[in-house]
């Protein structure tokens, strides 16, 4: 007995060293660690479990039955984050360069199936150079079961992708449809098609790094929700994302004990507001000091800076924050801007996260770009979002809310369930100036009195009173009380139960 | 003697100055007006007076600098003196003039005494006849090289020989003997001839190894002057003060006594009211020359305060009430050692460019005794270190901004003034070290690392230093400091034991909980900067029993909790203050002028990292960066366009205001990497330029 456990062992040894020493040091040499090295970095220490570790694939052409190596390209298996379980996959580049077979796919498959039945989420660590070409249409089948996997899981569990080496063609379609999507620095890239294709139909030059590299995907495309430098920092943050969310969507997300005090004031903000309704201040210095700890784990950070998103805890519980930020173009909402936060809402909706607002917005973005790019539709996606959400929904509104902006961002009349104002707030149709000079029309060319009706306009309704008069605001409070408020809002929140009309689904304005 | 001089007064200032002077006229139960311009609406001193009147926009040529706007302030509010501060109108023999013709107390000396002493050549004339040692010189004209030599030795060598139109050290040579003198004549004479078209040269005294030494004085209306001993202000910056002292390390109490009494009889011979200050030059051989005479109260006044027991602004008011002096030089004492460090909104790092911004975060150290007083016990203004701590360590904080403040670029950068007492000067520059780092400032970047580093230098803890401490010590600018013994293996300890401490796990029960109590290893392997120190650590009573590198350390405690900005680690009986702040994967940390980045892990995940490659930070040489966070309002440059060193490039609009970005030197623009409009946060690109060979 002993001998065949010896066995297993050695067995076990062979599996675990992948497509070799040589193919292991290349991976370093290139800056990565392997797919098990990974996974020592994301779970905690001795909680993996691994399954399949011996399974093989079947394809018999172009020689490819003399190279079997156990585990056929990637590690599947479970282990845990802080002590909470995670299903895992992690491709491996040392073997056939992490390209997707079809029994690649159907590891990867179980533990998508059982991450969906246990209700647990599912990491994927993606290095693999695309499809196992000498499977053809099995690997092609491969993808599509991933596919479809994930769409079944989307809203289920949450679903983490970090790409931390190539990802190119069918394979980015599996990352694009799960909740988040993380990049290495450097050592990453996306793309539909590579730059030689590129070059030949569209005759355009492009590196990989400039085609689809993390700084591509966080700034402009938006595809990745953030980039870290290397292997290791990217796999100890998602390990802090991955402490924000629930298990599932049947389960509320995790609470942590806090030693900061639920009823802390910061007298700060009383003084955050510029005396000028046109000069920018930093809407994260009003989230870092209202959340636990001041931390803050802000989503997309590179890309549509004039909406914040991220997630932060109060008294312990985690948060989704959806802010505007009068540091980039005033806060004003555009198309990126919208879908940024629109998608944001959504993920919060599916896992149970309250939504917390703040508000200080100008109005949607003028101008021919926006108008021909689609804002009405993607503007639309962000009111969508918030109106079918039914998580406890507490709105702050800080400065400015200005016209149909007002009405999207968590308003009440969209079915926010606590709306605050700080007293600095001014809820109008539009900006004072603005409306006097159409209520005036006639009085255009004396700059005088413009002035004084603009005064007038300012005087009536730059103030959350009018709201506050016709309860479209719930209270005004003091800006030093506002984690105090909002505490206090979701505790009271936490019971909430909304049924709406029975539907297949919905219909967002994709 | 009325306990009372006045019923109410106008402090006709802002910031910390008039916060201090609002202090000592509430304890001697005198009402207090403010005045405030737009930019202080919401300012501290309006908070802290009885009463405030708003006297125009920020700019103080049209708020505080306008006599009118105060006087009429005095009127409508009733106050019957004022006290200007210092800076804005402190100074201003008119000012005091038209004060008194509106029958309003000044609170300082007379208009003649601001006049005489505020020109230069009539005060040194007039400080010559009162006796006050002035730096030796001729400022005849000199015919020719045979007499700079004869007037130089008549000086005494070493000396000076400097262009009457001089300036930035061209036209100047120093002089060892009369060759020298002949030699330096001659070729400062063709240098000033070509640069100023002005050949007049003179000759002084050169003060070797000059410290900036002052003299307190304290006078009444009734002839009264006293000497409340010396200041040393030897830490400068270009001329501005960085930090000041009182006493001075380097007097003994024969020259004390002489800078003292020289500085009484020029007090004397102006009539002297009020707190002034006379400023004098010390050589290496303790030999003093008269430099001029502030007519205010001074900046750095605390310290002097702390040694002598003296509420300096008390008896300004007092003496402008016609009171008598209560003291007498007998009362004048040295009573321990007090430091000042002035905190300015000024980067280090960046050639101490000035910044503003609003304080996202302003948490001074507690006032007070060390580690004895508890937030919100009064700290009076005045009385001496002993008097408030009983010979323990004290902090007192001079400032005019809290938490939320805005740093306007409309007034003077500094933010705060430290001051710590001790019974001796080594006690009072550890109190200064570990308050300093005790100090959290964040929204604006400030001078607390380098002025932390500082009071660590070897050069300063010996109190050898001089005037030319700072441009000798950091030529380059400062860079950081460099760590000294143990601090390394100290902030590796810190970094473990803050990752042990912010180590949580979920409250109560979800599906699958509990499969895995990872908890934090017994081993953590810190990496910073170039070093990887193994910290083991084992919760024990009090605090953990630590290793560091193999070894025992006994049991180490630290105080911190999860959002705290400061963690104090006791090591041994030594504690140390460090800022600390979350990055991924471990912290950053700031301490005695060091800041660093402390990653930490498992040994197991410390065996990939290193793994990991070293990314070099990419060469900005070619870049122009974006300087704040801003607007890009204009770019003036196209691409492939060659611009001269000094040409504007680019205009980004920061808090309102356009700052003009200029070219370094001659280049050529190869990429405009944003567009008019664009809005960029710090050190974002705006253009690249051609790589030059």
């Amino acid at each position: 007995m002993l001998e065949i456990i010896d066995q297993l062992e050695k067995r076990r040894g062979e599996a675990r060293l992948g497509g070799g020493q040589k193919r292991i040091d290349a991976q370093h040499g290139k800056g990565k660690l392997t797919a098990r090295e990974r996974l020592d970095v994301l779970l905690d220490e001795g909680s993996f479990e691994e399954y399949d570790t011996f399974k093989t694939h079947r394809c018999t052409d172009f020689g490819m039955e003399t190279q079997q190596y156990p585990g056929d390209g990637v590690v599947t298996g479970w282990g845990t984050i802080s002590g909470r379980p995670v299903y895992v996959f992690s491709q491996d580049f040392t073997v056939f360069g992490g390209s997707l077979s079809e029994t690649h796919a159907e590891k990867i498959c179980k533990v998508m199936d059982l991450a969906v039945q246990n209700g647990v989420p599912l990491i994927g660590l993606n290095d693999s150079g695309g499809a196992r070409i000498q499977e053809g249409v099995a690997s092609l089948g491969g993808y599509a079961e991933v596919f479809w996997r994930n769409v079944q899981a989307s809203g289920v569990i949450p679903q983490i992708s970090v790409i931390m080496g190539p990802c190119a063609g069918g394979a980015v379609y599996s990352p694009a449809m799960t909740d988040f999507i993380y990049m290495v620095e450097d050592s990453s890239y996306m793309f539909v098609t590579g730059p030689d294709v590129v070059k030949t139909v569209t005759n355009e030059i492009v590196t990989a790094e400039e085609l689809g590299g993390a700084s591509t995907h966080t700034k402009k495309s938006s595809v990745a929700d953030g980039a870290f430098e290397n292997d290791v920092e990217a796999l100890m943050e998602i390990r802090r994302l991955f402490d924000f969310l629930p298990l599932s969507q049947r389960e509320k997300p995790p609470v942590y004990a806090t030693e900061d005090d639920p009823q802390r004031l910061e007298m700060s903000l009383d003084t955050l507001i510029p005396d000028n309704a046109n000069k920018p201040y930093d809407m994260g210095e009003v989230i870092r000091k209202v959340a636990d700890e001041g931390e803050f784990f802000e989503v997309q950070k590179n890309h549509a800076g004039s909406i914040l998103i991220g997630f932060i805890r109060l008294n312990g519980s985690t948060v989704g924050i959806v802010a505007n930020q009068p540091m980039v173009l005033a806060g004003v909402l555009d198309i990126d801007s919208a879908k940024k936060a629109g998608r944001f809402v959504r993920f919060c909706d599916a896992f149970n996260i309250p939504i917390l607002t703040f508000v200080d917005v100008p109005g949607f973005l003028p101008g021919t770009a926006q108008e021909y790019g689609g804002i009405i539709k993607h503007g639309a996606k962000l009111l969508f979002a918030y109106a079918e959400a039914t998580v406890p929904k507490v709105t702050v509104i800080t400065r400015k809310a200005y016209g149909g902006a007002y009405d999207v961002m968590a308003s009440k009349h969209i079915r926010a369930d606590v709306n605050y104002a700080w007293p600095t707030a001014q809820i109008a149709v539009m900006g004072a100036k603005g409306a006097a000079e159409i209520l005036y029309r006639s009085e255009l060319g004396d700059p005088e009195k413009i002035a004084a009706r603009t005064k007038e306009y300012e005087d009536r309704f730059a103030n959350p009173f009018i709201a506050a008069q016709r309860g479209f605001i719930d209270e005004v409070i003091m800006p030093h009380s506002t984690r105090r408020r909002i505490i206090r809002a979701l505790e009271i929140l936490k019971t909430k139960q909304v049924e709406g009309p029975t539907k297949k689904h919905d219909n967002i304005p994709l | 003697m009325s306990n009372k001089p006045f019923t109410k007064i106008l402090i006709a200032n802002r910031g910390e100055i008039a916060c201090r002077v609002i202090k000592s006229a509430k304890k001697m139960g005198i009402a207090t007006v403010a005045v405030y311009s737009d930019a202080d609406r919401d300012a501290v001193h309006v908070q802290m007076a009885d009463e405030a009147v708003h006297i125009g926009p920020p700019q103080a040529n049209q708020s505080y600098l306008v006599q009118d706007k105060i006087i009429e302030a005095c009127k409508s509010t009733g106050a019957q003196a004022v006290h200007p501060g210092y800076g804005f109108l402190s100074e201003n023999a008119k000012f005091c003039e038209t004060l008194e013709a509106a029958g309003i107390i000044f609170i300082g000396p007379k208009p003649k005494a601001i006049e005489a002493m505020g020109d230069k050549i009539t005060s040194k004339k007039l400080a010559q006849e009162a006796g006050v040692s002035t730096v030796p010189g001729h400022m005849g004209l000199i015919e020719d090289a045979a007499e700079a030599a004869k007037i130089a030795a008549e000086i005494g060598y070493p000396v000076m020989i400097k262009a009457s139109a001089g300036g930035g050290g061209k036209g100047m040579r120093i002089a060892w003997n009369d060759d020298e003198a002949r030699e330096g004549f001659e070729r400062s004479k063709s240098e000033a001839a070509s640069s100023f078209g002005d050949d007049r040269i003179f000759i002084e005294k050169f003060i070797e190894e000059p410290r900036h030494i002052e003299i307190q004085v304290l006078a009444d209306s009734h002839g009264n002057t006293l000497y409340l001993n010396e200041r040393e202000c030897s830490i400068q910056r270009r001329n501005q003060k960085v930090i000041e002292e009182a006493p001075s390390a380097f007097l003994d109490e024969e020259t004390r006594r002489a800078m003292g009494q020289q500085s009484v009889a020029l007090a004397k011979a102006v009539d002297y009211e009020s707190a002034g200050t006379v400023e004098f030059i010390v050589d290496k051989d303790r030999n003093f020359y008269f430099l001029e005479m502030n007519t205010r109260l001074q900046v750095e006044h605390p310290v002097t305060e702390l040694i002598t027991g003296v509420d300096l602004v008390e008896q300004m008011i007092r003496v402008a009430a016609g009171e008598r002096l209560a003291l007498t030089q007998d009362d004048i004492g040295i009573d321990g050692w007090a430091v000042e460090s002035r905190l300015y909104a000024e980067d280090p790092y960046r050639n101490f460019l000035p910044s503003i911004g609003r304080l996202t975060a302003y948490a001074p150290p507690p006032e007070g005794p060390i580690g004895e007083r508890s937030e919100g016990d009064p700290v009076f203004e005045g009385p001496g270190g002993s008097a408030i701590g009983g010979g323990k360590p004290v902090i007192r904080n001079d400032t005019g901004v809290t938490e939320g403040s805005e740093i306007s670029m409309f007034y003077d950068p500094m933010v705060a003034k430290l001051c710590t007492w001790a019974p001796t000067r080594e006690e009072a520059t550890d109190a200064m070290g570990d308050a300093l780092d005790s100090f959290v400032v964040d929204g604006i970047g400030h001078n607390i690392p380098f002025l932390s580093a500082i009071m660590a230098h070897p050069k300063w803890r010996s109190g050898d230093i001089t005037t030319k401490f700072i441009e000798e010590e950091y030529p380059d600018g400062f860079e950081g400091a460099e760590p000294r013994q143990n601090d390394l293996r100290d902030l590796a300890i810190a970094a473990a034991l803050i990752r042990r401490r912010s180590a949580r796990e979920p409250l109560g029960e979800t599906t699958g909980g509990n499969l895995h109590v990872g908890g934090v290893p017994k081993v953590l392997e810190v990496f910073l900067g170039d070093e990887r120190i193994a910290v083991e650590a084992e919760p024990v009573d009090g605090g953990f029993a630590v290793t560091a590198d193999g070894d025992d350390l006994g049991t180490v405690t630290l105080d911190w909790r999860r959002g705290v900005a400061l963690a104090r680690l006791t090591i041994d009986g030594t504690v140390r203050s460090i800022r600390v702040d979350p990055v991924s994967a471990g912290y950053r940390l700031r301490h005695r002028g060091l800041d660093l980045v402390a990653k930490v892990y498992s040994p197991r995940v410390a065996e990939l990292a290193a793994l990991m490659p070293v990314k070099e930070a990419p060469d900005t040489s070619n870049l122009l960066l974006c300087p704040m966070p801003g607007l890009i309002v204009s770019l003036m440059v196209k691409e492939g366009e060659t611009v001269q060193a000094g040409q504007a490039l680019a205009i980004v609009e920061a808090m309102k205001m356009e700052n003009v970005l200029r070219a370094e030197r001659q280049a050529t623009v190869k990429r405009l990497a944003v567009e008019e409009g664009d809005s960029l946060a710090v050190d974002e690109t705006i253009m690249e330029f051609e790589t030059t060979a």
